[in-house]
This record gives C-alpha cells, sequence and structure tokens, in this order.
C-alpha cells in the first residue's frame, strides 16, 4: 500500500509536467490546446530521432528539441492561435483539433505504428531505483520526474512574478486590450507564452519517452491526462497541476491493482468524480489553490 | 439613427426555398427507389453517406446551434451499436433492437447532459472526451464483449445478405430524412427562435428570458440520439463490434471535417460537408494516412479561413437559404437612415 | 504642434461614433472635451490611444500617421490613456501596475518614486493588489501608470467618475504640477465647471462633432451649455486653431 502511494505521487510528477503547458496556456491565452498531447509526443519523437539516428549525446538531444519545439510554439501561436482566437471561443478548438490531426498522421507517416522508446539513451537510469527502508523501492527515474516538475513549477512562478516578461504575461491574461493601452504588444507576449509552453511541453515529451513507451497517436491519452490533472488541480493555478497530478496519479496506481484496466478507469472516474463534486458544490472549485496558499503562508 | 422594418419584410420562406422543399421531395423519393437500380456496392456506400449526414447534422446542432463543441461524440456512436448487441443478444430482432439501442443512447445522455453541460468551452470539448473514453472502458469490461475481442450481430444472418442490405439502406434513409426533419421542424418553431438566439448571443437570450440550459439540454439529447441511430446503422451494415473502432475519436473528427468545410450552423452546410467527405473518401480513403494528414489540414485550413463554411460562403455571396430555419431580415436601401 | 486630428471618422457598427472631427492640439496645452453621454467623447479618445480602430481619417503625431498603428506602438510613440473606469490588473499589486507602465521603453523622468511623490497615499500602498485599493487610489494608480510611459500626450478619460468630491478635488491637485510641466493633456470631463476651471481649451461635442470650441478664459458658462444640449449649433465661441 505505502508502495502504490509512492509510485502515485512520484507518477503525479509526470502528470505535473504535461499538465503546467496545457494549463499555463489556458491562463494566459484562454485557448485550450488540443493538440497539446500530440506536441509532447512529437517532441519525444524528435528527440528520438536525434539520439538513434543523429547519435547526438541525449543533452545536446534536449537542447535541441527545446530550441525547435519553442520555435514551433511561436510560429503556432502567430499561424493559428491568434488567427483562431479572433473568431471567438470555439474555433480554437476546431483548429488545435485540426493540428492534432495532422501531428497524430504525420508522425504515423514517418513513423509507421511501432511504438519507440528514448529507455536506452539513458542506460541504467531506466530501471535503477534506491531502497528506502521498510522494503520500498523509489525508481530514480520517476524521482527525477518529480523533482523536475517541481523545480519547473517553481520556475515558472518566479518568472510570473518577478520578472518583466511574467508581469506582462499576467498583464495579458488578465486583460489583453488594457495590456495594450500601457503599451505591451499582447501578440508578442502570447507567442512567447506559447514558447514557453512548448518547452514544457518538450520536457513533459521526453519524460514519457524515457518511462514509457509512445506511438504516434500516444498524444491523445496524454492530453487527456494533462486536462484531467489541471482541472483537479483548478485550472489556472501552476501549483494546483501538481496536486491534481498527484491526485491523478494515486487513483491511477490504486486502480492499476484492481483490475488491468482499473489505472484508466480510476482515473477518469476519480477526475469525473471531483469536477461532478465541485459543481455541486462550488465553493471546493478554489479548494486545492487555496490549501497550497494556506500552506505557503505556514 | 432609426431602422424600420415593416413585417411584409420579414421571410421564411423565399421562392428558391419553396423550390427546394420541393425537389428534396423528388430527391428523397428517388433514392428510396435506387435499390432496385443500383448494385449492392453502390446501396452499401449511400447506406454509409446516409450515416454521414446525420453525424454531420447532429454536430452541426450541437455546435453550431448549441456553441457546444464536444470532442467525444464517439460515446454516443460506440453506445449505440453496443446496446444494439447487447439488445439483439436476448433474441430480440436485430432491427428492433438498433431502434431500442438508439432510445437507449438517448436516456442515459439525459443524465449526462445535466453535468456536462455546466461546463464551458474547451473544458466541455475535452470533458466530453474524457467520458467517452471511461464509457469505452466500461464497454471493455462486459463479459459479452471480452475487452477488445468484441462481438458480432449474430441475428442478422436471420435475414438474406440482399434484403438486409435493403432493409438497411431503406432504414439509413428514413432515419436520415426523420433526424434531419426532426431537426428542421425544431429549429423552425418556438425552441428554434430560442436556439438561434442561443447561437447569435447566449448572455442576451439568456437574459430575454429563454430558458438557456432547457434548450441546450435537448439539443444534446437529440444528438447523443441521431449519433446513437448512426453507430447502431453502423454496426448493422459492418456487422462486428469491436470496442475500438466505434468508440474511436476519428469519428468525431470526422464529424468536426464535415461541419467545419460545409458550414458551421448552417442547416445544408452539414449536409453539403457530408457530401463532401463521402466523395473525398471516396476518391483518396485509399491514400490511407495521407488522406487522413489532408483532412487534418483542410480542416485547419477551414477553421482559420473561412470559419463558416462553404456553405457560409455561399450564403453570404449570394444570400441564398434554401432551408429556411432562419428569419431573413430584407432591408431596403431607402429605409437606413443616417 | 504636437497632434493633428484630420476629419477623424469613428463608427460603433452601424452608429457613427466620431464624425469627420478635425482638431490640432499644441504641444503643452490642456485641452478638455465636454458633451452630454454619448457624444463621442470616449470613443475620440480610445480611438486616439488605438483602442478603437478608426474608420476614416487620421492622426498624425509630430509629423508620423499612427492613424493605422495597434495601441501598444502608440505608447511608444508617447501616447498614454487612463481608460475610463481606471481598468487596473487586479490581481497584481500597485508598484506591479506601475511597472506595467513603463514597458514600452520610452526614456523619461517618471519612476515610481515620482508617482509616489505626486500621490503620496500610494507610498504605503505600493505591495498592495490593486483589487482592494478605494476609487482614489485606485485612480491614482491608473494616472501613474500611464506616467510611467513617459508620455508626450495624456488622455485622461473621466478621472472623476465614481470619486467622492473631496477625492477628485486631490486628483486634480495632483494632475496641476503636470499640467503646468508642459506634458499634453486631453481630458474627458462630465463636470462643465472644473473643465473649464483646469483646461487652456475647451471642445464640446455634439453627436460625433464638435459644435463649440474655443479658449476657456473666453468661453461663458451659457455658451457651453447650450453647445451641450444642442439648442444653438453657435459658432460664436470658435476661434481660429
Amino acid at each position: 500500500m505505502t508502495n502504490q502511494i509512492v509510485q502515485g505521487i512520484l507518477l503525479g510528477g509526470y502528470y505535473a509536467l504535461i499538465a503546467c503547458g496545457l494549463s499555463f496556456m489556458f491562463s494566459v491565452m484562454r485557448i485550450i490546446n488540443l493538440a497539446h498531447g500530440s506536441l509532447a509526443v512529437a517532441a519525444a519523437y524528435l528527440i528520438f530521432v536525434l539520439s538513434e539516428r543523429a547519435q547526438l549525446p541525449l543533452w545536446a538531444c534536449f537542447i535541441v528539441a527545446v530550441a525547435v519545439m519553442a520555435v514551433a510554439g511561436w510560429l503556432i501561436q502567430r499561424l493559428i492561435l491568434d488567427r483562431s482566437a479572433r473568431g471567438g471561443q470555439l474555433l480554437p478548438i476546431l483548429s488545435t483539433f485540426g493540428l492534432s490531426m495532422v501531428i497524430e498522421n504525420a508522425l504515423f507517416e514517418q513513423f509507421g505504428a511501432d511504438t519507440r522508446s528514448l529507455a536506452s539513451a539513458i542506460g541504467d537510469l531506466s530501471w535503477d531505483s534506491w531502497e528506502l527502508p521498510g522494503g520500498l523501492y523509489v525508481g530514480k527515474l520517476p524521482v527525477l520526474i518529480f523533482v523536475t516538475a517541481v523545480v519547473l513549477l517553481a520556475g515558472l512562478q518566479l518568472m510570473l512574478s518577478y520578472t518583466r516578461i511574467g508581469r506582462a504575461i499576467r498583464a495579458t491574461a488578465e486583460d489583453p486590450d488594457t495590456a495594450g493601452l500601457v503599451g505591451i504588444d499582447a501578440r508578442r507576449v502570447n507567442a512567447v507564452a506559447a514558447a514557453i509552453t512548448l518547452v514544457t511541453v518538450t520536457i513533459a515529451g521526453m519524460f514519457l519517452g524515457m518511462r514509457a513507451t509512445f506511438e504516434p497517436y500516444s498524444g491523445a491519452p496524454q492530453l487527456l491526462f494533462a486536462f484531467e490533472a489541471s482541472v483537479i488541480g483548478g485550472a489556472g493555478s501552476l501549483w494546483g497541476t501538481l496536486a491534481g497530478g498527484i491526485i491523478l496519479g494515486l487513483a491511477q496506481t490504486c486502480g492499476a491493482s484492481l483490475h488491468p484496466l482499473g489505472f484508466l478507469i480510476a482515473g477518469h472516474g476519480v477526475f469525473l468524480i471531483i469536477l461532478f463534486a465541485r459543481l455541486m458544490f462550488p465553493d471546493l472549485a478554489s479548494m486545492p489553490a487555496r490549501l497550497i496558499r494556506r500552506g505557503a503562508a505556514a | 439613427m432609426s431602422l424600420v422594418v415593416s413585417p411584409s419584410m420579414v421571410q421564411r420562406w423565399t421562392r428558391l426555398s419553396r423550390r427546394a422543399a420541393a425537389a428534396v421531395v423528388i430527391v428523397l423519393l428517388g433514392l428510396a427507389v435506387l435499390p432496385g437500380v443500383l448494385g449492392a456496392g453502390a446501396i452499401d456506400r449511400l447506406a454509409a453517406l446516409f450515416v454521414y449526414v446525420i453525424m454531420a447534422a447532429m454536430w452541426n446542432a450541437l455546435a453550431g446551434y448549441g456553441g457546444l463543441v464536444s470532442v467525444g461524440q464517439q460515446m454516443f456512436f460506440g453506445l449505440g451499436a453496443y446496446f444494439t448487441v447487447r439488445l439483439a443478444e436476448t433474441g430480440l430482432d436485430p432491427f428492433v433492437a438498433m431502434g431500442m439501442a438508439s432510445l437507449l443512447v438517448a436516456v442515459v445522455s439525459y443524465p449526462l447532459s445535466l453535468v456536462m453541460l455546466r461546463l464551458k468551452g474547451g473544458e466541455f470539448a475535452i470533458g466530453m472526451w474524457v467520458v467517452s473514453a471511461l464509457t469505452h472502458l466500461m464497454v471493455n469490461l462486459d463479459g459479452l464483449i471480452q475487452g477488445e475481442t468484441g462481438r458480432s450481430l449474430i441475428s442478422l444472418n436471420a435475414y438474406a445478405p440482399g434484403a438486409r442490405r435493403d432493409i438497411i439502406y431503406w432504414l439509413a434513409l428514413v432515419a436520415m430524412t426523420g433526424l434531419l426533419g426532426g431537426l428542421f421542424a425544431l429549429l423552425r418553431n418556438r425552441t428554434g427562435a430560442s436556439i438561434q438566439a442561443i447561437r447569435d448571443n447566449e448572455e442576451a437570450a439568456g437574459s430575454l428570458g429563454i430558458d438557456v440550459t432547457r434548450t441546450k439540454r435537448l439539443i444534446f439529447v437529440l444528438a447523443a440520439f441521431g449519433i446513437g441511430v448512426a453507430g447502431a446503422l453502423w454496426l448493422a451494415s459492418a456487422t462486428t463490434f469491436q470496442p475500438k473502432t466505434y468508440f474511436s475519436v476519428q469519428w468525431t473528427a470526422y464529424m468536426i471535417f464535415m461541419v467545419l468545410v460545409g458550414g458551421i450552423g448552417r442547416f445544408e452546410g452539414a449536409i453539403l460537408g457530408a457530401v463532401i467527405f463521402f466523395l473525398i473518401e471516396t476518391w483518396f480513403g485509399a491514400l490511407g494516412v495521407w488522406y487522413l494528414i489532408g483532412l487534418g489540414v483542410v480542416a485547419l485550413l477551414f477553421s482559420l479561413f473561412m470559419p463558416l463554411g462553404l456553405w457560409g460562403a455561399i450564403e453570404t455571396r449570394f444570400g441564398v437559404s434554401l432551408m429556411p430555419v432562419g428569419y431573413r431580415l430584407e432591408i431596403p436601401p431607402q429605409s437606413r437612415k443616417d | 504642434m504636437t497632434m493633428a486630428i484630420e476629419k477623424l471618422t469613428v463608427r460603433h457598427g452601424l452608429l457613427e461614433a466620431v464624425r469627420g472631427l478635425t482638431l490640432s492640439v499644441a504641444k503643452g496645452e490642456t485641452l478638455a472635451l465636454v458633451g452630454a453621454n454619448g457624444a463621442g467623447k470616449t470613443t475620440l479618445l480610445r480611438t486616439l490611444a488605438g483602442a478603437h480602430p478608426a474608420h476614416g481619417g487620421s492622426i498624425v503625431i509630430n509629423g508620423e500617421d499612427v492613424t493605422r498603428l495597434p495601441a501598444h506602438q502608440r505608447v511608444r510613440r508617447g501616447i498614454a490613456l487612463v481608460p475610463e473606469g481606471r481598468k487596473m490588473f487586479a490581481s497584481m499589486t500597485v508598484a506591479e501596475n506601475l511597472k506595467l507602465g513603463a514597458m514600452a521603453g520610452r526614456k523619461g523622468e517618471w519612476s515610481i518614486d515620482r508617482v509616489v511623490d505626486i500621490f503620496p497615499n500610494l507610498r504605503k500602498r505600493l505591495d498592495h493588489k490593486t483589487g482592494h485599493l478605494s476609487g482614489g487610489e485606485q485612480q491614482a494608480t491608473a494616472i501613474g501608470r500611464a506616467l510611467m510611459s513617459n508620455p508626450e500626450i495624456l488622455l485622461l478619460d473621466e478621472v472623476s467618475l465614481g470619486l467622492s468630491p473631496l477625492i477628485v478635488d486631490r486628483v486634480y491637485a495632483s494632475l496641476d504640477g503636470l499640467m503646468k510641466s508642459g506634458t499634453t493633456i486631453i481630458l474627458v470631463e462630465q463636470d462643465l465647471a472644473r473643465a473649464m476651471g483646469v483646461a487652456d481649451r475647451v471642445i464640446c461635442m455634439l453627436e460625433g462633432r464638435a459644435v463649440l470650441e474655443g479658449y476657456a478664459k473666453d468661453l461663458t458658462r451659457d455658451q457651453v451649455t447650450e453647445a451641450y444640449f444642442g439648442l444653438h449649433r453657435t459658432k460664436a465661441g470658435r476661434v481660429p486653431a
């Protein structure tokens, strides 16, 4: 039992990683990017290609991928999101869905249906673990992922709180028209935010490839997990996504011990129960965020 | 400035639309006798077209009129097929089972609407997807289906292949006509005015005393029912139910494509989009993955550059409306004052 | 001359809110726009700031046509609007709101310290979220935020709206030094007496047009009131610009 809880919490770190970009983009642009999962998978393929075919060391693959994906984020904002967001709230859903269809099928065209993994690029790390007192084994990779999630969330939070671009992003998120009136170029800020989002997506995609296998259509479940984690945590709250990810991870690991399909069923189930409870009792909506704020204040 | 509109200027049935109505009747009668004329392959394909029209019209009702973009409509498609298999297993005639399964889908969708309609925009879109994924998993748990092994609609064997094909064709035709007719009637009565008001401006509609939630719930259940019908019909012609195939998000992708290309929120648009999709599938479906990439690119381009779709463009360019579900205001130039 | 507006037309849908307005504003002057609700004053200010597109005509600042520039680029060229309703970034602190004002990167003498000098009651509020401030403090922050961009032309839209007379007195007292310091100011003000008191020049708008224009010292209260309600479309007060 303790083992499952520990594994569940660590798994939550991965979900927080994949969810924070979705949540971040939503809070800045009010867009839920349906291509989010496919982009993470595309990033995993990019690292895979650089590592397997170009034989680059992993850190170099990662840096190249981050740069490429950041540029892709900028372009996606400029060419797609900016334009479709002007057409109302519904169009971005449709255009990002179209984008995900293109990405998934293009990946399939290029790489076929074989499942891939980045495990070979990290050697022992993929299965090494620490033994804790009480016969508990904790994988080094899950811990690395969890720590990365915390560092990334903290970094994003610091960036938003204390930097010039962070203030501009918050102002644009709150009121893009007034942001323009104080001299902020909202389009540029959104493009920067999209680029930052895709950096987080690249990190998530890399860990996806390290901890599991992926194939061209793996994006859809990643999108659902990211969405679930961010909604459970209270959409738009960065630390909330960590709480949401952990809740989702715990539900999945507990479900998996009951039934082979329990992993997914329990995850979706917990999401829907929390969603339902929140709709019935609106006060709960801000609970995770409030708890964390209180925790931080104490 | 003032704008004076005398009642006589508000028109629904233009001469063009009356002619279109007559043409619709003739086309339907013509379609009804086709099984005596065409070969088996063509009849199968046309039945598929009717299913596409149903799906496009239903997704359009939800998104174009209800303002509810769902990425989880494959749930109702899968449930329509699953319930049919389940009911037919009890010894029910497969075609009766199809009808009852569709009604069951509508019944199931009602409580779902109570929860899901509280979500907005993208949250509704993906929330529906999550429910669909969960439904898929639940169906996998059914011992009869045995995970992804699936189950065939064996009782269809009671019908000779030729007769079976014709019955499915006619059922699809009747279902399409009935659902489109029902949607048309719904959009033209008082509820229709509310639906259009909600489509144009949800907040304003609410302040006019329109029960927005009730109206949306009606559309949600209708769309679920229609897509359930589509799933049951698809099962009848494919005979085998495999959860992965029926609960695939691909179906929603097709619906989105048809409606975006045809014209979202346009009654004629969904039909046009389904016909275009059908033709593209017929001509390019064999290209496999490139065909899917193409669909995605076209959907993306339409959402960016022609968000009202082909019919929307035709309407703005020529002012044509064949299916008068909206009210057309004719403003003579001299009554515009500055 | 700092700003020249030529035959400016602005539409809200079918309605023409500003109709062929021509106006020039000299460097350092304070211009008050008065007129009834719906006369087009706020729309005019928002169009000058780039928050609303112009339908026809031109806006030229220091010889450069800015009619088609987006709002943020106009801020870089020295136009700053204090919008009606103050439009605070409510989840951010006063200091953060002020820092945002400097985003455009125009060089100048304004700093948080100087803003606090003219609005001393902001000093102890710097780390407070603006959402929790009083109306007067929010207004001071809004003006300060605009000043942080070191504007050449400051547009003030109904700064007294929703504030008690005492607070309004204080806000205008703080602005007094600014007006004398050479910053060009265009303000919209409902209170006629106050508008005529602080402005060098007054323009009365009616249905999107300037129906009366003149130096404040040359105009009588009655002339303005008549123009305000459109009783006589008098040109009596018009002076060559």
